[in-house]
């Protein structure tokens, strides 16, 4: 007969804290919650204590204090006279303008390297290979300074466009100025009726989207294939031509002009953004053309192949096979590059562009000797700013992503 | 019917292949012009080729190497080459020493070319595991002697940094048989107290006594080249460890570790790094208790270190994900321990799923390290800055440039080289 003993009962003792698995995790939790806290605690207490003796605050009423500077290139309205925190908004909308330029630029130069590259043509696909070693391998601040020094020292000066037989001309047909203050292109005017051309163009997009969706469904139902890119084509430029010419012609262009010694008129194109903008485009297009390779590399020859036994052409099997698999495999560091690509715009510094690091981090820091407020205010913008682009890349990818049972 | 018939008793010798499928015309024709789109591909590329060559190549071969204003390369070029444009590599045989050493005295150049030596003796184990394992004691040796050789002064203080380690070491051994989670506090405590407390009067001691020391140099004086690699090797020495650390924590299912981690790594991933080096510069006066004041230099490591190890830490999450859970199932049925399991079976797959981006994380940390020009540190970016306001040689920019570029690409590209040697080595799967 087998009797039962009761388990011993169980006393705790302190080492079981460290020693058992069931306790230790929770000594561990505790042990670093106190360690962050007394870290967190010991930097606050040395930073009033420090501001108190610098007899400095932490407040951000600076931001509506009057600014005091200028900023040559902006997107709104914006003067000397205006406070800090509009500063602040110029630069960062100065920062997105080139972010977002960039990342446009960057995808396309990707994609174009990186199909290039995996092409039969021997010639090319070593071309782009050096193109990616060397923008690769180089630092981006290099080719900023780089890109800036060819628009500046390459080009001739406003003043080489005067006279009879001036040294430099205006290409395209006298609407377009390579100089070193910038490149001057035609900017549109908008007369009366434009609003309606402008209409027009927005709902023949719509109608695009809507005949896609209609070719779509109806090759689902009836097998069917209308030929899409061309009817879209035709939406997408007829109504606004007819709409053009029946207003009569609203929208115009303005063309600069050489007006004593600089240009005026027209849209100017500082060297300083251009500059920022074809070095980050190029050199983080390098990195993209290696992920757009690999996506497309990662899918299986099988996949092609079977698409070819199915009778589908070599544009619709890329289309319709290889695509939407490499996209998958793409999209993932297509987001991190697009980070990369918006924080590497910082380096504006190289070349004076005005974004959001020289007009807060930058000139307004130095005027109101607020580093901690302004350090903490511009840290915290780039990290919403990245936050933004990673979440909704993120909600993009899970639309795409393989959806696994 | 007579019996004739022929057979044939020996072969033919074989025939070349028509002059279109073979040779160069063969090869032309499969890589180069094999349908009409190809073609007009290879006219392009032909076109763009020549109209890059045509203008880079006469600059290039009738460069002049041997002037001492940028005035006088234009006189030369006027004389030789007829005023063709010509680039003037002058300016690099005249300052290529500051672009590689910055300010760093003339005399004592040795010391920063033995040390990159000595990098190269010491790297040898761990790049190579055919060099002899008794090297790996030079390798931990290697970054003190780096230190002493780079900023030079007494050797004594930085015997006390080490002999720092052999306290912790002795405080283990004599308390382990007490209690080991005691040795291992004590461990790490004693070399804190020894380095803060003792460790500066007893080598000031022996300073006096047995003087042992080579000329200080200060961190303004670093520049150039030396201070890439310095804050380079540093940051990729540091960020790794950190970065598997920080890995390991954000995979931890103890939630509050695991925040934290995540908060660190997203925090620092989503801030430019120029930030943190300004914050460096700014605002480490406000965080740290007044008076407290250390080296450019070293707070340059520290950030570079941690904004590396964040994205080393999301590298290696990616190759811990990667491995299939048998991996972790394995090692708990084994009965090893959680750093045992690390150790021996989790880390060396996912690090070795990771290699490519690890190098990668690498090669963008020591391509970010010409940001610290704008800290206030020449280095080879900012020394063509200053080389250029000199007048000697203002207005040059290409020839400098490409210097620089060429510097960092046989640095970055053979890094990335190295990597795909190593990971065709170490590929164990049949594919």
């Amino acid at each position: 007969m087998t009797t039962l003993t009761d388990p011993p009962a169980e006393s705790f003792r302190l080492s079981q804290l460290i020693y058992d698995t069931r306790y230790r995790s929770m000594t561990i939790q505790v042990v670093a919650l106190i360690g962050f806290v007394a870290l967190f605690a010991w930097l606050i207490s040395n930073t009033i204590t420090n501001l108190a003796l610098l007899g400095k605050d932490f407040n951000f009423g600076f931001l509506s204090v009057r600014s005091g500077y200028d900023i040559n290139q902006r997107l709104v309205e914006y003067s000397s006279d205006s406070s800090h925190l509009r500063a602040a908004y110029v630069g960062l909308l100065n920062t997105l303008l080139v972010a977002v330029l960039g990342c446009a630029l960057a995808t396309v130069i990707g994609v174009f390297v990186g199909v290039l590259r995996l092409s039969n043509n021997w010639l090319t696909a070593k071309m782009m290979t050096i193109y990616v070693e060397a923008f690769r391998n180089i630092p981006v601040l290099l080719w900023i300074v780089a890109f800036f020094a060819v628009l500046t020292e390459a080009t001739p000066a406003p003043r080489a466009f005067r006279g009879e037989s001036p040294a430099a001309s205006m290409v395209l047909n006298d609407s377009v100025a390579f100089t070193n203050r910038g490149i001057y292109v035609p900017s549109p005017t908008w007369g009366d009726g434009s609003l309606f051309v402008v209409v027009v163009f927005l709902l023949s997009l719509a109608g695009i989207w809507w005949f896609g969706r209609y070719a779509h469904k109806r090759q689902n139902e009836t097998g069917d294939i209308l030929p899409t890119f061309w009817i879209k084509l035709a939406i997408f430029f007829v109504p606004v031509v007819i709409a053009y010419f029946i207003l009569g012609r609203p929208v115009g262009l303005e063309y600069p002009a050489l007006k004593g010694f600089n240009f005026s008129g027209g849209l100017q194109f500082r060297n300083s953004l251009l500059a920022l903008w074809l070095a980050l485009s190029c050199y983080t297009g390098a990195f993209i053309a290696e992920n757009v390779r690999a996506g497309i590399l990662a899918i299986s020859r099988g996949q092609s192949e079977a698409a070819s036994a199915l009778g589908l052409r070599p544009n619709r099997t890329m289309n319709l096979v290889v695509l939407p698999q490499a996209l998958r495999v793409i999209i993932p560091p297509l987001i991190s590059q697009y980070l990369n690509l918006t924080k590497n715009s910082s380096l504006a510094i190289a070349v004076g562009y005005m974004d959001l690091r020289a007009t807060l981090g930058g000139i307004t820091l130095n005027q109101t000797g607020r580093e901690l407020e302004c350090m903490l205010l511009m840290m915290g913008i780039y990290l919403i700013i990245s936050l933004a682009i990673s979440g909704s890349m993120n909600v993009y990818n899970n639309s795409v992503k393989l959806k696994e049972r | 019917m007579s019996e004739l018939s022929f057979v044939r008793t020996e072969m033919l010798p074989e025939k070349e292949p028509p002059a279109g499928e073979r040779g160069v015309i063969k090869w032309m024709r499969t890589n180069l012009f094999s349908n009409w789109a190809n073609s007009i591909l290879t006219i392009v590329a032909i076109y763009v080729l020549y109209a890059a060559l045509s203008h880079i190549l006469p600059w290039f071969l009738n460069s002049i190497w041997r002037a001492d204003t940028l005035t006088e390369c234009r006189e030369i070029r006027d004389a030789l080459n007829n005023g063709e444009p010509s680039a003037c590599f002058a300016v690099i045989t005249e300052r290529w020493s500051q672009l590689i050493f910055g300010f760093y005295p003339q005399h004592l150049y040795w010391r920063p070319i033995v040390s990159f030596v000595l990098l190269f003796v010491a790297l040898a184990p761990v790049l190579y595991d055919t060099v002899p394992r008794k090297l790996f004691i030079f390798t931990a040796i290697y970054p003190f002697l780096m230190v002493w050789l780079i900023w030079g002064g007494s050797i004594w203080g930085l015997l006390m940094v080490i002999a720092g380690f052999g306290v912790g070491y002795l405080a283990f051994r004599a308390l382990t048989a007490v209690s080991g989670l005691v040795a291992v506090i004590v461990a790490f405590v004693a070399p804190v107290i020894w380095w803060l407390y003792p460790s500066g009067l007893v080598g000031d001691a022996l300073q006096s006594i047995i003087p042992i020391a080579i000329e200080s140099v200060e961190s303004r004086s670093l520049g150039g080249f030396t201070i890439s690699v310095i804050i380079g090797i540093s940051g990729i020495a540091l960020s790794l460890p950190l970065g598997i650390v920080l890995a390991l924590g954000r995979q931890s299912d103890m939630p509050f570790v695991k925040y934290m981690c995540i908060g660190f790594i997203e925090f620092i991933r989503g801030v430019p790094l120029i930030t943190l080096l300004f914050t460096a510069l700014l605002l480490l006066n406000y965080f740290l208790p007044k008076g407290t004041n250390f080296d450019v230099v070293i707070r340059v490591i520290i950030m570079v270190t941690l904004f590396a190890a964040a994205y080393m830490a999301e590298t290696i999450r990616g190759g811990l994900a990667a491995l299939p859970t048998g991996q972790y199932e394995a090692a708990d049925s084994l009965g090893l321990d959680y750093w045992q399991a690390q150790r021996l079976i989790i880390m060396p797959q996912a690090l070795k799923i990771s290699i490519p981006s690890i190098v990668g994380i690498f090669i963008g940390l020591f391509k970010d390290t010409t940001l610290v020009i704008f800290i206030g540190i020449s280095e080879m970016l900012g020394f063509t800055n200053l080389i250029r306001a000199n007048t000697a040689w203002n207005g040059i920019y290409w020839e400098l440039f490409i210097f620089v570029g060429l510097v960092f690409w046989i640095c970055c590209f053979s890094m990335s080289r190295y990597s795909q040697w190593l990971e065709r080595k170490l590929q164990t799967d049949h594919h």
